[in-house]
Order: structure tokens, then C-alpha cells, then sequence
């Protein structure tokens, strides 16, 4: 046996041949090609850091959707959907469907038409230097940790799954998106994850396609998890939340409408640069109207191979899983889930392309915080702050050394995260902390143009700290927690919601409230940039197939019967 | 996809990714048709064979509809 094969040899989750280990080495010699031939490409700054501005709808609405399609959101959803049964699947439905639709018909043409290169960027235009600053600073330091936690997990992954030594899959990883995205900026970021999202849906279809064929389809596989966990229901979306003791996740249905549907998903989908850039990249408005709408369709489809392969494993592995905390020697955890289905149902070959998806998965993830990393530092922070007017070359070769410098400081967060695991939690809390407000504070600015500069800033800031005082006192006295959520039995998501809930609605009245006695900005400087002010075209005189309002029509309709049938 | 940089379309890429690994888990079903892996289940259905010939014919239909063209 070679020493690369002895390598991979130790007790782990699967075992891969040869084949396997190819098709992953196929890929990574890919993604670096891609990477140089690209390199040619992106020479200014608009396509080191929008790639060009020239991607079609199709494409930038892929790489939307595969931008949160990472491995973490597979494994930890998968194992969700295990532990949580198909409750899990509220976080691709209502918590996704709603926020892409509104972000396409709603919110886009504004980021479009403005011309800004993130949102931070949009925020200095609506509100001036000091909402867009403290939105740049926390999404620039939170983006850069939320890179290593994600490389700090992907190798944990690898070393439970493939018996990876850790800091082999570090450095591997890290040094192959650092080349890649260095080399062809946001070109690169948005090819890659074009390629994930066919490895993951190539990759993982398999198992409940499988699973369905073992169980003898839906209702089998339905009636087998009854056999195996007698009074519980674990297959019904709406039906077990009309009091939050009647679902394992403790939450009742206003929590998943309002806090999830209508704030944290909004917040996320509609706010968070990571997602957006890779829309921003559209060639024209209406393309960057339909990217996300193209989206929902794909993100609705998700629960086929993350929540059904969760499911699948209540009703077809031999052993019961556990939670990660107190899972023993010999114990698999929930997060196990989508590994373990994988190694039941895919030989060699078929285990080389499920293990190559996660691979990518990870390696998207990481290519996408740095990439939205160097175009914030960039762009909000040196240029406007440190070195006003120079070159594009400079902000182009700023970008590409933001991005060296971003995966070194993600590798330090990753051994650090190795040293004290807490702080993982600490980190994923943090980045909730921005989002919800930032969504109040985007909203009001782009459907109220009485909202002023003060109005604003004030408002994010008042979100923020109410969200980090709400989570610290749940956190650390439990007895807070049926005061914010109305419940003593909300789970951690139930408590995420409440709190983001909370959040923004405290980012609002404070926004209001501020605005009422402070001096608005005149009509002629927000143009553009306010519903009431902006001339959006409606795309009255082309055909019906290609307006963005009948497509997202349609997605919401299929949505609604999504529904209906797994009420 | 790339009227600026004439660029060669993600797609094609995509179209290689996907020939490629069909035809390697094609012929690695086909290696494993008699003496199928132990620990997987539902072997009897030869998945690879079938998974590995669906991606293949994908990622020929790609590559020749995204084939690049004489000026990219």
C-alpha cells in the first residue's frame, strides 16, 4: 500500500478505492485550471470583484443558490432533518422561497440600478458613511471567521469521514481556493460553485432514490419510521406546530412564519453579501430580477437530497443516532447522517462523487467568504478610508493580496477554533447578530425615503445590541428564555428566531423613531436608490415566459402546494 | 455567457466534469457487476452502470451544445 493510500486507511466512516481518490484528484486539477485560465479574464476591478458584470440569469442565479449549498448546510441539515424530522424542511421553503422571490421582483432592481458593488456599498449610498462602515467592519470580520470555522469544520469532516489528517485537509484546501480565487476573483468564485451545484445534485440524488426504492416509497418509508419511533411525527411540515409541545423542535408556527419566514430568511437572502454579490454579477437588470427567482426553484428542490436522506435514515439504519454532545466511542452522531446513507448505498465510483460534492462544498464556501471578504475591504474600507484615488490595478491587486490574506487569517481562526470549540457556536451566533437589523435597515431605506442618516444608523446599531443582549441572557439564564420566545420549551433555532424577530423589530421602531426628529435627505440625492423615487422598469412589452413577476408568481404557487401536501 | 470576454461558458466545463467521472463509474460498475462491494446495499440494481451512462450522455449533450467556438 502507497503512503497516500495508507493515509486514508484509518478507521472512518467509508472506505474509498482508487477510483475515488482519482476522482477527487480530477477535481482539484479542474478547479485550478479553471482558476489560471480565468486569470486572463479579470483584470479590472468590476470583474476581479462582480466578475465583469456579464453573467447570465441562469448562471449568477446557480451560484446564488450553490453559495449556500455548502457542506456544512448539507451534513448539518441532513442530521436537522434526522433529529428534527421534516420541520428541518422549513428552512428551505418558507424560510427561503418568500426572501428569493422578494429579493428578485423587490429588492434587486435598487441594488442593480444604483450600480454598488455590495451592500454596505448601498448602505453609503442611502445612508452615508456610518451605517454603511459599521455594516462593513462586522460583515468583513465576521465573514473572515465565519471562512475558518467552515475550514475548521470541513476538516473535522474529512478526518471522521475519510480519516483526513487535519491539518493535510487545512492547508490542501486553503491553498487550492487561495489559487483559484486569487487568480480569477468573483470569475472563479461563481464557476466553481456552478460546478458544486452539479457534484452535490449528482452526488447525493442517489440516496433517496435508493432510500425510496429500499423503502418502497413514500408512505413505506413513513410507515417504517412509525415502526422504528412509535409516537412520534416526524413527516408532517404544519400540522404538529400549533403549540411548541407538540414538535420536537419546541416551536410554535409564528416563531417559523414571522421570525423565520419573515425576518432571519429575509434578512439573509435579501442582506447578506455573500448571496447577493453573486447576483450583483448579472449582465442586466432583468437577469439579476430572474437569478433569484431561478433560484427558488432549485433551493425548493433541495429537501429531495438533504432532508429526505434524513428522513431515510430514521426509517433504514439498523442503530439509532445521537446528539454530537453526547455521542460516545462507537456512536454516530445525527450530522452523520448524510455520510452514512452515502456509504450505503454508493460503491467505488459512486462514493468518489458524493465524497468530491462535499469536497467542493467546502472548498465553494471558503472561495465565497473571501471573495465577498476582498470586494468589502476593498471597496467599503481601504478605498473609501485608507487610499481614496488610486488605480483600479491597485484596488484589483488589493483584491487579489485581500484574498491571500483573508485564507491566512482563516487558518489562524481554524487552529484557534481547534483550541476552544465554543467558540464555533460563538462565531455562527455572531454573524445572526448583523443580519436580522440589517435587513430593517435595508428595507426602510429602500421603501421610505423619510428614513434619514441618523435614522438608519441609529437603528442598526439598536438591532445589533438588542440581538447580542437577547442571546447572551438566554444563553446564560435560562430563564429568559420563555420571556423573548413565549416558551420554556424552545429549542436553540426556536430561540435564533425569536431573537432575530426581536431584533429587527427593535431595528424598525428605532429607525422610525429617530427619523420623525432628524432632518430627511432631499428627493433629488435618493433617487435611485427609494421605491418612490426610482423608475423601475416593469417589463410590460416582452413576453410573458420572460417577465420576473410570472415566475415568481409561479414559484410561490408551487411553494404554497409544497405545503399543502406535507401539511 | 460572456459577451464581453468571450469567456468559454461554465457549462462546457461542466460537460467535461460530468463525461469524465460517467465514464469512470461506468466502467467501474461494469468491473464490479459480478462481485459487487460488501456493506453497500441494493447492489442487485447496479446504480453505477446506470448513474454512470446518465452522466455520460449529459456530459456529452453539454459539451457538444457548449463546445467553444472558433473565436473564443
Amino acid at each position: 500500500m502507497t503512503p497516500l493510500l495508507a493515509m486514508f486507511a484509518a478507521e472512518t466512516l467509508v472506505h474509498m478505492s482508487g477510483v475515488d481518490l482519482a476522482i477527487i484528484a480530477i477535481y482539484f486539477f479542474l478547479v485550478l485550471g479553471i482558476g489560471f485560465y480565468l486569470k486572463k479574464f479579470a483584470e479590472t476591478g468590476e470583474d476581479f470583484f462582480l466578475a465583469g458584470r456579464e453573467m447570465t440569469a441562469w448562471v449568477a442565479g446557480l451560484a446564488f443558490v450553490s453559495a449556500n449549498l455548502g457542506s456544512l448546510e448539507l451534513l448539518g441539515w441532513a442530521g436537522n432533518a434526522y433529529q428534527y424530522g421534516i420541520l428541518a424542511a422549513h428552512w428551505y421553503w418558507v424560510g427561503a422561497i418568500p426572501a428569493m422571490v422578494f429579493l428578485g421582483l423587490v429588492m434587486m432592481p435598487f441594488y442593480y440600478i444604483c450600480r454598488t458593488h455590495s451592500v454596505p456599498g448601498y448602505l453609503k449610498l442611502r445612508y452615508g458613511s456610518e451605517a454603511s462602515a459599521l455594516s462593513a467592519v462586522t460583515f468583513a470580520f465576521m465573514t473572515i471567521l465565519m471562512s475558518g470555522v467552515n475550514m475548521y469544520a470541513m476538516a473535522v469532516v474529512m478526518e471522521v469521514v475519510l480519516g483526513w489528517n487535519l491539518h493535510f485537509s487545512l492547508i490542501v484546501s486553503s491553498v487550492t481556493v487561495g489559487i483559484y480565487v486569487a487568480a480569477g476573483g468573483l470569475f472563479s468564485a461563481i464557476f466553481n460553485e456552478v460546478l458544486q451545484f452539479f457534484l452535490i445534485w449528482f452526488g447525493a440524488l442517489l440516496i433517496p432514490i435508493l432510500g425510496l426504492i429500499e423503502t418502497g416509497g413514500w408512505s413505506g418509508m413513513v410507515e417504517r419510521i412509525h415502526q422504528n419511533f412509535p409516537g412520534h411525527d416526524f413527516t408532517h411540515l404544519w400540522s404538529p406546530m400549533s403549540s411548541p409541545a407538540n414538535n420536537p423542535m419546541g416551536v410554535h408556527w409564528i416563531a417559523i412564519v414571522f421570525g423565520l419566514g419573515m425576518v432571519q430568511s429575509m434578512g439573509y437572502w435579501t442582506t447578506d453579501f455573500l448571496v447577493v454579490q453573486r447576483v450583483l454579477s448579472a449582465k442586466d437588470i432583468r437577469s439579476a430580477k430572474m437569478a433569484p427567482i431561478i433560484g427558488s426553484f432549485f433551493k425548493m428542490a433541495v429537501p429531495l437530497i438533504v432532508i429526505l436522506p434524513g428522513l431515510l435514515g430514521r426509517a433504514v439504519l439498523p442503530f439509532h443516532l445521537v446528539p454530537g454532545n453526547e455521542a460516545v466511542a462507537g456512536q454516530f452522531k445525527y450530522d452523520d447522517v448524510l455520510p452514512l446513507m452515502l456509504a450505503r448505498y454508493c460503491g467505488p465510483g459512486l462514493l468518489g462523487l458524493g465524497i468530491t460534492a462535499l469536497v467542493a462544498g467546502f472548498m465553494a464556501g471558503m472561495a465565497g467568504n473571501v471573495s465577498a471578504f476582498a470586494t468589502v475591504w476593498t471597496y467599503d474600507l481601504y478605498r473609501p478610508y485608507i487610499k481614496k484615488d488610486a488605480s483600479d490595478a491597485h484596488y484589483v491587486s488589493m483584491g487579489r493580496w485581500c484574498t491571500i490574506i483573508g485564507l491566512i487569517v482563516s487558518i489562524g481562526t481554524a487552529y484557534l477554533v481547534t483550541r476552544n470549540k465554543s467558540m464555533m457556536d460563538y462565531v455562527q451566533a455572531l454573524f445572526g447578530f448583523f443580519i436580522a437589523p440589517l435587513f430593517g435597515t435595508v428595507l426602510l431605506g429602500m421603501l421610505w425615503k423619510r428614513i434619514t442618516r441618523m435614522g438608519g444608523f441609529l437603528g442598526l446599531l439598536a438591532g445589533v445590541l438588542s440581538s447580542v443582549v437577547i442571546f447572551t441572557l438566554m444563553k446564560t439564564d435560562e430563564s429568559w428564555v420563555p420571556v423573548f420566545t413565549f416558551s420554556p420549551l424552545a429549542q436553540p433555532l426556536a430561540q435564533a428566531m425569536w431573537q432575530a424577530l426581536w431584533a429587527c423589530t427593535i431595528c424598525v421602531v428605532v429607525s422610525v423613531l429617530v427619523s420623525l426628529v432628524t432632518k430627511p435627505r432631499a428627493d433629488e440625492e435618493l433617487r435611485g436608490l427609494v421605491y418612490s423615487l426610482t423608475d423601475v422598469a416593469h417589463e410590460l412589452h416582452t413576453n410573458w415566459w420572460h417577465r420576473p413577476l410570472i415566475w415568481g408568481t409561479i414559484a410561490m404557487v408551487i411553494f404554497g402546494i409544497l405545503q399543502i401536501i406535507f401539511w | 455567457m460572456s459577451e464581453k470576454h468571450n469567456i468559454i461558458p461554465v457549462w462546457f466545463f461542466v460537460g467535461c466534469l460530468l463525461l469524465v467521472y460517467g465514464v469512470m463509474i461506468f466502467i467501474t460498475g461494469l468491473v464490479n457487476w459480478s462481485s459487487p462491494p460488501a456493506g453497500v446495499e441494493l447492489t442487485q440494481y447496479h446504480a453505477p452502470v446506470w448513474w454512470g451512462a446518465v452522466l455520460t450522455v449529459l456530459g456529452i449533450v453539454y459539451c457538444t451544445m457548449f463546445r467553444p467556438r472558433k473565436n473564443t
